[in-house]
């Protein structure tokens, strides 16, 4: 099975995000960047598939936001082929991504593209689907753990609804998946192989002709959310806070 | 993915021995000292002497994927009084670690974590760089910032992770920095630019890391004028005295205690206000055991006035190892899982059998680590635990005290 994976950054929430001057997106220049979580997930999900099953693992990355970093890790990690995809300015919006990133995936063939189902920084976790709508392929999101599926063409795919109600999908390939988390978490590999990788590894670097067209959603103010003076401290001893807590509890139907 | 690339076990133990400075492992004659004397060594699968023979006899697999090769805390106890004088610490076990995680076995994940936070941010507590002078924010002497201001300095002052970023330690830096002004020495730091030395994951195996430290750190140092490096990290100690001059990179360095303890007679006038305490110390394994570094920190001690100076059964080379040292410091749940105990609380009640008050340290992580142990095993209030330099800041009257 040859399996594409997309891999983005999203910025590091260990600094403190700030919000730039135009007041319409976060100042990208005082944040530093890690790898999307899910999108990890996503890529432990691949190898994990072609550790079991054979075939080839392709990472498809935007370029920007130190993304070679986590590209070398996964290169240690053990994928095959990466495709950085050069861009011009700051990180496109999610249906300009979604573009550019089918246009980058269609050429392999992959018969199953994987991409982290969120990202902190991103509307609605809409990259997923619209990378599916691109292609043109069959889309299931919030999957928790993939498997070969019984027949050759398929996959096995668990899939996660609210309320813990899991379900397990036989998934006909070609495919777009939006992993939620892989079947074990991602592995860790030895600085010391990241470090091989970085001098052995060639990006296949590309520049992207679509663009997206129109945004879907328009920004129209970004701000931190403003703290809501809600609480209601109790005082009083601890039968008194007790008795108020139970009140409270009643008051909000939370118990009977 | 899981291989068996490299060396088997015996080649593996030879290659040891020609790159340690102790003497190769197939030099074991079985004895069995290391593993009755390791503190750990009844809960472990695979004590160092078990681990030598199942490596001779090629089954270094079984080793590399027992739960016991993540539980040597580098307590230097089997090094230390191993006849055939192997590097069993230093050589062997991080060694074999490299090894485990290069072939795939996957380290316990609470020390991943760790490992990442040291690769991304330079910093074992997974705090922003641009975070790390904040101990110094409103302090009461200037702190000369040499990657801001460049200029020759006597002392050079490597902060450390836990001073810089752990609010308890905090306490500890803000008083070394006084007690520096306080003596007239002309010091600085790297500020924000300073990095981990790494010398718990050299220890962990994780030497690519290591290296990629050694590299980063020579590029600051080497830009820098200085007359020796301080550091009040033991660890920290060990690393640049010994393994970083195996990459050329050789910096004089001193723990705080030795440095101190070179100071006494300028101390002494200035230890004004006496500390009415019944203290005990322990000594920690990287300056004490490894180095043989046991009367700096007692000498420095015994200057306070006030405090009286009380020794646990074991002590000097005997001590008994805190469990953070080689990654104990983030194994806890690990070690407890396998070794159903913490170490740090048998020291804790060991120090309490003394009758002292106070647990004196000359180590970053042994402040949380006995607090912690003091908390579990309710010698909480009875027993305080504080570093030499609160102890010394407080007689010399510079303010601010710990909260415990």
């Amino acid at each position: 099975m040859n399996i594409a994976v997309v891999i983005r950054q999203v910025p590091d929430l260990i600094e403190p995000l700030e919000v730039d001057s135009t007041g319409m997106s976060l100042d990208l220049g005082s944040a530093s960047f890690i790898v999307n979580e899910s999108d990890d997930h996503a890529l432990e999900q691949a190898i994990l598939l072609k550790e079991a099953g054979g075939g080839t693992v392709t990472v498809v990355a935007l370029d920007y936001g130190d993304v070679d970093n986590t590209l070398y890790t996964a290169a240690a990690k053990g994928v095959d082929r990466i495709v950085k995809i050069s861009l011009d300015g700051a990180p496109p919006p999610p249906h300009a991504a979604a573009a550019m990133l089918a246009e980058a995936i269609r050429p392999l063939g992959a018969d199953l593209a994987l991409v982290g189902v969120q990202a902190h920084n991103e509307l609605e976790g809409v990259l997923a689907p619209l990378l599916a709508a691109g292609l043109g392929l069959p889309y299931v999101g919030v999957i928790r753990g993939v498997k070969a599926g019984a027949e050759a063409g398929t996959i096995s795919a668990c899939k996660e609804f609210p309320g813990a109600v899991m379900a397990r999908l036989t998934v006909k390939l070609p495919a777009v998946l939006g992993i939620l988390g892989a079947e074990q978490p991602p592995r860790y590999v030895p600085v010391s192989r990241i470090r091989a990788a970085m001098k052995s590894t060639q990006f296949e670097e590309q520049t992207a002709a679509a663009t997206g067209g129109e945004p879907l959603v328009a920004i129209r103010r970004l701000y931190p959310p403003a703290p809501a003076a809600r609480a209601e401290m109790l005082a009083g001893s601890e039968t008194e806070v007790a008795a108020r807590i139970a009140a409270i509890l009643r008051e909000k139907g939370l118990v009977k | 993915m899981i291989t068996s690339e490299g060396p088997k076990g015996v080649e593996l133990l030879d290659q040891l021995g020609k790159s340690g400075d102790g003497k190769p492992p197939l030099g074991c004659m079985q004895c069995g000292l290391c593993a009755a004397s390791c503190p750990l060594g009844d809960a472990m699968e695979f004590p160092p002497r078990k681990l030598i023979l199942q490596a001779i006899s090629g089954n270094l697999e079984k080793v590399l994927q027992s739960p016991s090769l993540w539980m040597c805390v580098a307590c230097y106890t089997c090094s230390h009084r191993c006849p055939r004088d192997i590097e069993l610490t230093d050589g062997l076990w991080p060694a074999l670690r490299d090894r485990a995680m290069q072939q795939g076995f996957q380290p316990p994940a609470e020390l991943q974590e760790t490992f990442e936070n040291v690769f991304k941010y330079g910093n074992t507590l997974g705090k922003s760089p641009r975070q790390r002078m904040d101990w110094a924010k409103d302090l009461d002497v200037r702190v000369l910032d040499l990657s801001k201001e460049p200029r020759p300095v006597d002392v050079l002052w490597l902060v450390g992770c836990y001073p810089s970023y752990y609010p308890r330690n905090q306490v500890v830096a803000r008083a070394f920095a006084r007690i520096l002004t306080e003596l007239g020495i002309s010091w600085g730091v790297l500020g924000t630019k300073e990095k981990a030395i790494g010398e718990c994951d050299r220890m962990f195996g994780e030497e690519g890391l290591f290296e990629t430290l050694v590299e980063e750190n020579r590029k600051l140092l080497d830009h820098q004028r200085f007359q020796k490096l301080v550091v009040l990290d033991p660890h920290a100690f060990r690393a640049l005295q010994n393994f970083y001059p195996r990459f050329g990179a050789w910096y004089p360095v001193e723990h705080y205690t030795t440095f101190l303890a070179e100071r006494l007679e300028q101390l002494k006038p200035l230890l004004v206000k006496p500390v009415e305490a019944t203290a005990t110390y322990h000594d920690n394994c990287c300056v004490g055991r490894r180095c043989g570094c046991y009367d700096p920190p007692r000498s420095l001690l015994q200057l306070i006035p006030g405090l009286k100076l009380v020794e646990m059964t074991r002590n000097r080379d005997n001590a008994l190892c805190c469990g953070g040292g080689g990654g104990g410091m983030w194994l806890d749940a690990h070690i407890v899982a396998h070794g159903g105990r913490r170490l740090s609380d048998e020291r804790v009640r060991q120090a309490a059998d003394t009758g002292a008050t106070t647990l004196a340290v000359s180590c970053p992580y042994e402040l949380s680590r006995f607090e912690d142990a003091a908390k579990v095993t309710g010698l909480e209030g009875r027993l305080i635990v504080r570093d030499i330099i609160e102890l010394l800041a407080e007689s010399m009257d510079l303010g601010e005290r710990s909260n415990s």
